[in-house]
């Protein structure tokens, strides 16, 4: 009987992973995405719904237990529930992180919670995953927490570094590591503490140091630590469907971080010991212009616009920063309409995280299809009239292409193509990168400088009233 | 039993690196978000450890983790929901002029879900 309960429990739980698979498959096009995240949610409450199922046939639960599970949900539901309706989507970096943060948390007292019950008897095909998970899962939080701050702005984004700090996220991780292997060889509750301790302040400490710029990259790891902390937990209870979704997340979260690194030309290892991507901190303008660059007025720029056949966007993380993703879809809209030909050139990082420039777009009304990835969109180039790049630096500049410069061997968009170029920027500031961007002292550029809020406002108002 | 669930660890690694790889850009953010709601499973151990706790802290503890986990899971599927919702092919704007191409804009009314939902589908078989 109790094998025939166990079967269906299982098969139940091999249904829900499939679920989670065909749900993340059906990601791979807009147009059956929605179908896709429905597909998952039903997998998850098959899941969960026989996990309780489960716990009633083994029979130890009692009231208190289910009071404290109802409770839970009611509680923790409730205000993720809120949260995911009410936040906006710029603040969406912030949102993932923390949910980042209490996966990798709650992945981490299941573990704790069953080394306490288990207590000094635990075998090491327990005690290694319990250890891994505490590990992954604590760095997890807290590193999730310091990261949702700075995207906040409640920690400042710039790189925060105290003398020293090398040393001590080394001594960090010797106690974490040390004190597992402690664990694991004399399985004891003050040697776990210890573990937890070190991992939560290893967390802080190893994002404190990274910049605001950088932050796509951690997200991307910290959400690949949850999968993987989730996937511990799954061990540690011999739970086969926390197991295989754990190892689902792990897997996606590698492969975005890698190709975030990779769109940044730096190495995982190079942005996780920090100090370097310093972001969204305007410089002050130097040398406001700089030889060979020429300025242009509202209305020169708007009239290039509305006599272009062909225009093509590239917003960038000033946009993001600024707000501007619906000035810029009015903008777009009122050229369409007068049949010049927009599309949209999304490089990998632009925006605060893999693909958050897409959706701040998506949310102004943006069409999909307009929006170009970077391999799709570079031939275009050359047959574009206008180029209109919006708060986007490094990403843009020809320096890229020649050896030897801070951003050499970095993808680019390849806009110094195009016909003519109109960069709306606040200042002749640097980009992370820290070096001048030919593109803006190239003949066939002209520098448009305002916040992209109010410069975008501008242009759609002249394009109207000069040619409406 | 360790060594089973290992390999189901490994394969559904490789599983995810297969499946994700697929994903284009545009989606990046909702797919890390709604990879992000698929490790709220974790509130299925949280039950477990719920069920098997017996004294005041392990209720603490349990309680914590319940919420945690529930947080997580509601909170990432509907935000990733949300986001979906926006994905449009080709939406009426209000002054209906847009340029040439827009023809398959045929849905009235952007700011119903229902419509929009019908929108994308119609979009996508024109």
């Amino acid at each position: 009987m109790t094998g025939t309960f166990n079967t269906v429990i299982q098969l139940i739980y091999l249904a829900a992973a499939s679920c989670f698979v065909l749900g993340l498959h059906l990601m791979n096009n807009p147009a059956t995405a929605r179908r896709g995240n429905q597909v998952s949610v039903a997998g998850m409450i098959a899941a969960v719904v026989a996990t309780g199922v489960l716990v009633i046939h083994l029979g130890v639960i009692n009231t208190t237990g289910w009071i404290v599970i109802g409770a839970g949900i009611l509680v923790g539901g409730g205000v993720g529930l809120q949260a995911a309706r009410r936040v906006q989507m710029t603040a969406m970096p912030q949102l993932v992180s923390i949910f980042n943060a209490v996966g990798g948390g709650a992945a981490a007292l299941v573990a704790i919670r069953d080394f306490m019950s288990i207590g000094a008897g635990v075998g090491a095909s327990t005690s290694v995953p319990t250890v891994l998970d505490v590990i992954i899962g604590s760095v997890t939080f807290s590193g999730s927490i310091i990261a949702a701050g700075k995207l906040q702005g409640v920690i400042t984004s710039a790189p925060v570094t105290i003398p020293g700090a090398r040393i001590l996220n080394l001594l960090l991780a010797v106690g974490a590591v040390g004190g597992g292997i402690y664990v694991i060889a004399s399985p004891s509750m003050a040697g776990l503490g210890i573990v937890i301790a070190a991992s939560l302040i290893f967390g802080v400490s190893m994002v404190m140091p990274i910049g605001g710029a950088d932050m796509p990259v951690v997200i991307s790891l910290l959400n690949a630590f949850t999968g993987t902390a989730v996937a511990m937990a799954g061990f540690v209870i011999d739970n086969t469907a926390l197991i295989i979704a754990g190892a689902l997340v792990g897997a996606s979260g590698g492969i975005l971080t890698k190709l975030m690194a990779d769109a940044m030309n730096r190495s995982i290892g190079n942005i996780m010991l920090g100090g370097f991507g310093s972001g969204d901190v305007a410089v002050a303008v130097e040398g406001a212009a700089g030889a060979g660059v020429q300025s242009i007025a509202a209305d020169d720029a708007a009239i290039q616009l509305a006599y272009a056949g062909k225009v093509i966007i590239v917003p960038g993380y000033g946009l993001a920063a600024a707000q501007a993703q619906h000035e810029v879809a009015a903008l777009a809209d009122l050229l369409e309409s007068r049949g010049v030909d927009v599309s949209y050139a999304i490089h990998p990082v632009a925006g605060r995280m893999p693909g958050h420039m897409n959706v701040l777009l998506a949310e102004a009304n943006v069409p999909y299809p307009l929006l170009k990835e970077m391999d799709e969109v570079n031939p275009e180039f050359a047959r574009t009239d206008v180029a209109l790049v919006i708060g986007a630096n490094d990403v843009t500049n020809p320096a890229a292409r020649r050896p030897g410069t801070a951003i050499s061997g970095m993808p680019i968009l390849d806009v110094d193509a195009a016909k003519s170029i109109i960069v709306i920027k606040r200042s002749m500031g640097h980009g992370y990168a820290g070096i001048d961007n030919e593109l803006y002292t190239n003949p066939k550029t002209s520098m448009f400088f305002a916040d992209a809020k109010k410069g975008l406002a501008e242009l759609t108002a002249s394009v109207k009233t000069l040619v409406g | 039993m360790l060594l089973t669930d290992f390999i189901i660890f490994v394969l559904s690694l490789w599983v995810g690196f297969e499946v994700i790889s697929k994903v284009p850009a545009t989606l990046h953010t909702p797919l890390m978000s709604a990879a992000n709601s698929i490790h709220g499973i974790v509130l299925a151990g949280a039950v477990v450890i719920a069920a098997t706790a017996h004294n005041v802290v392990g209720y603490i503890l349990a309680f914590v983790a319940v919420a945690f986990a529930a947080m997580n899971v509601v909170g990432g599927y509907v935000v990733t929901g949300r986001m979906l919702k926006m994905f449009k092919r080709r939406t009426a704007q209000p002054a209906a002029a847009a340029g040439p191409g827009a023809a398959a804009a045929v849905e009235p009314s952007p700011n119903g879900n229902a419509t929009n939902a019908r929108a994308t589908k119609s979009g996508a078989q024109s």
